[in-house]
């Protein structure tokens, strides 16, 4: 926005000055009738915000002559004019002497009906058309002189009846009554736009008037860096996960062994979530080593480890019956992107189990991670090959579904949701499992949130955990909160190389638990 | 999970009750179905069809694949109904059917099974319910075929005993199902090469030197698992007397497949839930067993498991009484107060533990309404992880210097990673995917590069310039780990503007280093009239820790506009990076017009 005094309209505002000087008032389209709209309320305003003067907004609707109105008003209407070439014939015109004369086809087939239906002309025996009186008043030609010099009709009837006829068109004209303000003068005085230094040093900004600030303007764009809007998301479930004791959990792994990704978890090997459709599988590198120390304080057996899993899965373990299937160590050592970071997770418990605590046993834990995991899923609105899974776990001795749902209703309740109700689930490596949903106004249903269940005794037995020491785990997506706290449909917005820079640049902070 | 379309106004009449949309869906709801649709209020269903339900089944519960099982256990759930005491025909084993196994069958689908149900009613819907439940057994449990396949005859037009053999497919000749044409077993393979429904099973036994067949005493064929059935034995909604024989390549859930396809329609025989055994004589590897067996499994249930876990104190009673809810049979043991003795029906294949047991007793008490309990019984220490603090810093401090932060994804093309960065893969540095379903996505990245490029490409119609910046993981192959790979967070940062930008992105790079206190060391002039960095220069500039740059010559950069960035920490140095002004061609593969630099180092280096 402008705000400097000079400007084309300068002489516009001076021409105003000097004729409010000699009257009391002016109308502004009397007296700049070659002024626009535009330039004459530009002019005013900058004026008026200087009190030098006051004005009124004058509203009233003109005629305006269309192109056929234009040319009836300096030819004649089209009766006339066939009236006037028949009557100018001595012997009478044919239709297409006629049509010769005028030269326009169409003023002729209007003009010739019209001027019949007046009784101005007739049809003689021979087909020609002469003219049956000596003068005629073409009333419709007087009315558009009229307005076009006017841009009015006393008549309203007339006035709309020539527009119906569509030789006239109105049109809204805005214009001003313009008054001496209080501090009106022949000129704007000399303003500052800003207070400077200099007028600081010499003490000038006692005596200087300085320009008004137009306060409805934007002030301007600041060179701004921003966070991506999912890392502010990020950010906000890592607080809540400090503020509840989680330790973050080391999730630099893409790359997992089936092992750690599926059998530690208890999943079976012929698992859909195994198949090709569903998973990343590595072709180079082309296989994992076995589950093996990965410093020389890892005191755990990791032989007895392969072992147990191994007799979980194939002949059951720990009290269950397992799955009962012929278990391969080369499946397990497939290589994969893996799916989750529960990958993780197994290893973290699996660590766990080797810490004694002051009891000499392990000690109760609190691990979280939000990182990406990969699925080999076709790319639409809701699915990415790659998203981040927010993922918690709480490890401890004799929990109960008490605690995981009081404790799930305060960490959803954090992120500023409500009204959690939990439905029975089904996932390999957790029972009892469960979804949570929370009750969404705006969607006026139940909308699926999250995932938690506790983990299985064939998974913890097998990593080495005492057999009282239970363990929940929780899930959700990043992405999927995200993308409800900014409306985003398309997760292709916002995760990739699709997302647009300008909606970094000006997502808003994210503050969880607060009203939106 | 599977889903399953079943006759709403049939379930309806089934469950005894008009239920509304609401209380039905909260029905589903607690029991841990999801009502997916109802096709009620669809303007596209016919007039004369009944509305359907699709309801999604939990991927365990092989035993609700179908209406029947659906019905059952809602009505059980409900209370209205016990669970079915499954039971065989008690008739001795030498009246028996049976299906003889031969040894060449372990060649190619060493397992198999048989029962029979007597004196059947169909009705179309039961008929295509029959039909339907071994279609979704075939695709979830039976995973598309491969692990077992069943075949349903009409037991009046063949006759027992039946043989399970094994044989080359020149040998086997049939008229397959609804066919007209006899064909052997090559010619069988070619005829269904392009059927879109069998098409997809052939590869399981295609290469195989013999075929496996199910014959009657007269060798007619019955089926070829797990292709197809034999044109002869179909069939009908006029079958009364069933023959179902399974075959599988994993016993144990061949047994799965057997017992819920008997239970779920012994319902519909003249005696219900009475299933006709079958011996299966396996003499050469010593499984010759009778088929199915419907005992169910006993159980050991702790009460104290289950109540802590439940965060309940209920009777041993209590617990059997919310037991039979979910299908079980429950009774305290007489030995041991701490003991329910759980009968689980041969249909729940899900339980493996006790802890599924202890599920459903959450279950049938109400997830729900289960009593609360502070989840604070132990304290723990909240902290975040080094490699994550430390990229915050780095991110703070790029987006506080004006410059976006973007998240392309970690998965590329391989020319992305490479060729268009003017760069070659040595074979050793990149993981490689096997199965991508696009070229999109055919390497791990190693570089933060591409995706910065492939960002800024598709913001070419910002206004300029464009500073954007990403702090993330790239991956190296890594022999000496397990897991053969590792992770390395790297920090990149891309100018995109009329002008190269070479100084903005080496600014960026100074100020991040400076706020990560590194200090800089220049070769030549030693520090800068003017700059003010927080350490001071040794005379032997080796063994000072810092950061210095080297004028580097790769193909990825403008020649004269790229270095590499070194650092110096505890005597040793080390390459961190590089950064300068991206070469034209490599401008050019990304579709860029005006000039790039960037900046890409190793975050880890700093921990």
């Amino acid at each position: 926005m402008e705000h400097s005094a000079a400007g084309p309209s300068g002489d516009l505002i001076t021409r105003i000055l000097q004729a409010l000087d000699k009257s009391e008032s002016i109308i502004s389209s009397e007296a700049f009738p070659t002024a626009t709209f535009v330039e004459v309320k530009a002019a005013l305003d900058r004026l008026k915000s200087r009190d030098m003067v006051k004005y009124d907004t004058i509203e009233r609707q003109e005629a305006l002559l269309e192109p056929e109105g234009e040319e009836i008003a300096a030819n004649g209407s089209h009766e006339a004019r066939v009236f006037e070439a028949v009557r100018k014939a001595m012997e009478g015109l044919s239709v297409q002497e006629l049509e010769k004369t005028i030269g326009d086809k169409n003023v002729v087939k209007v003009g010739q009906g019209k001027a019949f239906k007046e009784k101005w002309i007739s049809k003689a025996k021979d087909g020609k058309l002469t003219a049956i009186t000596d003068s005629i008043h073409d009333v419709t030609r007087d009315q558009l002189s009229t307005i076009k010099n006017t841009r009015t009709y006393p008549d309203a009837k007339v006035l709309a009846d020539l527009k119906k006829r569509k030789l006239i068109r109105m049109q809204k004209v805005i214009s001003f009554k313009i008054y001496k303000g209080t501090k009106f003068a022949l000129e704007i005085p000399d303003e500052a736009t800003d207070l400077t230094a200099e007028m600081i040093a010499s003490g000038s900004w006692k005596t200087a008037t300085f320009k008004p600030y137009n306060f409805k303007a934007l002030g301007a764009t600041q060179p701004a860096g921003a966070l991506h809007p999912l890392n502010k998301v990020r950010h906000e479930l890592r607080q809540i996960f400090f503020e509840m004791g989680f330790e973050e959990m080391s999730t630099n792994r893409f790359v997992e062994s089936g092992f750690w990704n599926f059998d530690a978890l208890f999943v079976p090997q012929q698992h859909p979530a195994r198949d090709l459709q569903d998973t990343f599988y590595i072709a180079d590198p082309p296989l994992a080593d076995k589950p093996k120390p990965e410093s020389a304080d890892d005191k755990n057996d990791y032989d007895a480890y392969w072992k147990n899993t191994q007799a979980v899965h194939q002949d059951g373990k720990y009290g269950s019956i397992g799955y009962r299937y012929p278990w391969s160590g080369d499946e397990a050592l497939r290589l994969v992107l893996r799916t989750h970071t529960t990958a993780v997770s197994a290893n973290m418990l699996h660590k766990l189990a080797g810490v004694k605590g002051p009891d000499g046993r392990p000690p109760a834990a609190r691990y979280f991670s939000i990182d990406r995991v990969f699925r080999n899923e076709s790319v639409d609105a809701t699915h990415l090959a790659e998203f981040h899974q927010v993922e918690g776990v709480i490890a401890d001795y004799n929990l109960s579904m008490g605690e995981l749902l009081e404790f799930m209703n305060i960490f959803f309740g954090k992120m500023g949701i409500g009204n959690l109700k939990y439905k029975p689930a089904y996932n390999p490596y957790t029972e009892p499992s469960m979804e949570i949903f929370s009750y969404h106004e705006g969607l006026g249903k139940l909308v699926e949130i999250g995932n938690s269940g506790m983990f299985r005794p064939e998974v913890l037995e097998t990593l080495g955990l005492p057999k009282d020491m239970r363990v929940f785990g929780f899930g959700l997506s990043l992405e999927r909160p995200t993308m409800i706290k900014y409306g985003i449909s398309n997760i292709r917005e916002l995760l990739g190389h699709k997302v647009d820079l300008s909606f970094v640049q000006n997502s808003p902070a994210v503050q969880f638990g607060a009203k939106a | 999970m599977p889903t399953i379309d079943v006759d709403k106004y049939a379930l309806f009449e089934e469950l005894g009750e008009q239920f509304t949309a609401d209380s039905f869906q909260d029905l589903c709801f607690d029991f841990g179905i999801e009502l997916d649709e109802d096709t009620e209020d669809d303007p596209q269903r016919p007039k004369d069809e009944a509305p359907l339900l699709k309801i999604e089944i939990p991927a365990n519960r092989y035993d609700m694949l179908c209406f029947e099982g659906i019905a059952l256990h809602l009505n059980i759930f409900r209370g209205k109904q016990a669970t079915p005491k499954y039971k065989l025909l008690d008739i001795p084993e030498s009246k028996m059917q049976s299906i003889t196994v031969t040894e060449d069958t372990a060649r190619v689908r060493p397992y198999v099974a048989g029962a029979i149900l007597r004196n059947v009613k169909f009705t179309q819907a039961t008929y295509d319910s029959f039909i339907g439940l071994q279609d979704k057994l075939h695709q979830n449990l039976a995973r598309q075929r491969t692990l077992v396949s069943i075949g349903t005859h009409d037991l009046d037009t063949i006759k027992g005993p039946f043989t399970y053999e094994a044989h080359p497919p020149k040998d086997i000749s049939f008229i397959p199902l609804n066919q007209t044409k006899k064909m052997d077993g090559e010619e069988l393979m070619k005829f269904y090469e392009t059927d879109k429904h069998l098409g997809r099973y052939l590869h399981i036994i295609r290469e195989k030197p013999v075929y496996p067949v199910i014959l009657d005493a007269d060798k007619v064929v019955c089926s070829l698992p797990p292709i197809i059935n034999g044109d002869h034995s179909k069939i009908t909604l006029n079958t009364t007397n069933i023959f179902i024989e399974i075959t599988a390549t994993d016993q144990t859930k061949l047994d799965i497949v057997c017992n819920i396809m008997v239970a779920m329609f012994s319902k519909y025989c003249a005696e219900p839930f009475t299933i006709e055994p079958v011996k299966i004589i396996s003499e050469h590897n010593g499984t010759t067993r009778i088929t199915p067996s419907l005992t169910s499994r006993i159980m050991d249930v702790e009460v104290d498991y289950v109540n802590s876990c439940c965060g309940l104190s209920e009777s041993p009673e209590a617990i059997c009484k919310l037991l039979n809810r979910m299908a079980y049979t429950a009774e305290p043991s007489k030995e041991d107060k701490n003991i329910i003795k759980v009968a689980v029906p041969p249909t729940r294949a899900d339980v493996l533990h006790q802890c599924d047991v202890m599920e459903d007793v959450a279950i049938a008490w109400g997830f729900n309404v289960l009593p609360r309990s502070s989840p604070n019984k132990s304290m723990t220490v909240g902290s975040p992880l080094a490699i994550n603090k430390l990229a915050d810093i780095v991110r703070n401090e790029s987006a506080m210097a004006g410059w976006l932060e973007v998240m392309p994804l970690i998965l590329c093309s391989h020319d992305e990673n490479f060729a268009w960065l003017n760069r070659k893969d040595d074979g050793k540095t990149a993981v490689r995917l096997a199965n991508p379903k696009t070229a999109e996505y055919q390497v791990v990245r190693t570089t933060l590069l591409s995706g910065l490029l492939k960002t800024l490409r598709e913001n070419k119609a910002m206004r300029l310039p464009l500073q954007i910046f990403e702090t993330s993981d790239v991956v190296f192959k890594d022999d000496s780990l397990e897991r053969k790979a590792r992770n390395e967070r790297h920090f990149a940062a891309a100018f995109y503007g009329k002008t190269s930008g070479f100084e903005i992105v080496h600014g960026l790079l100074d100020r991040v280093l400076a706020m990560l206190r590194v200090a800089l060391i220049t070769h030549e002039e030693g520090l800068g009239a003017g700059k003010i960095i927080d350490f001071k220069v040794a005379e032997n500039p080796s063994k000072e820790e810092g950061y210095f740059i080297e004028e580097i010559h790769e193909p990825t950069f403008f020649e004269g506009r790229a270095a590499a960035i070194f650092l110096r920490l505890d005597g040793q140095t080390k390459r961190i990076g590089e950064f300068g002004v991206l070469h034209p061609t490599v401008l050019e593969k990304f579709d860029l017009k005006y000039p790039v630099s960037t900046l890409e180092i190793n975050l880890e280096v700093f921990l």
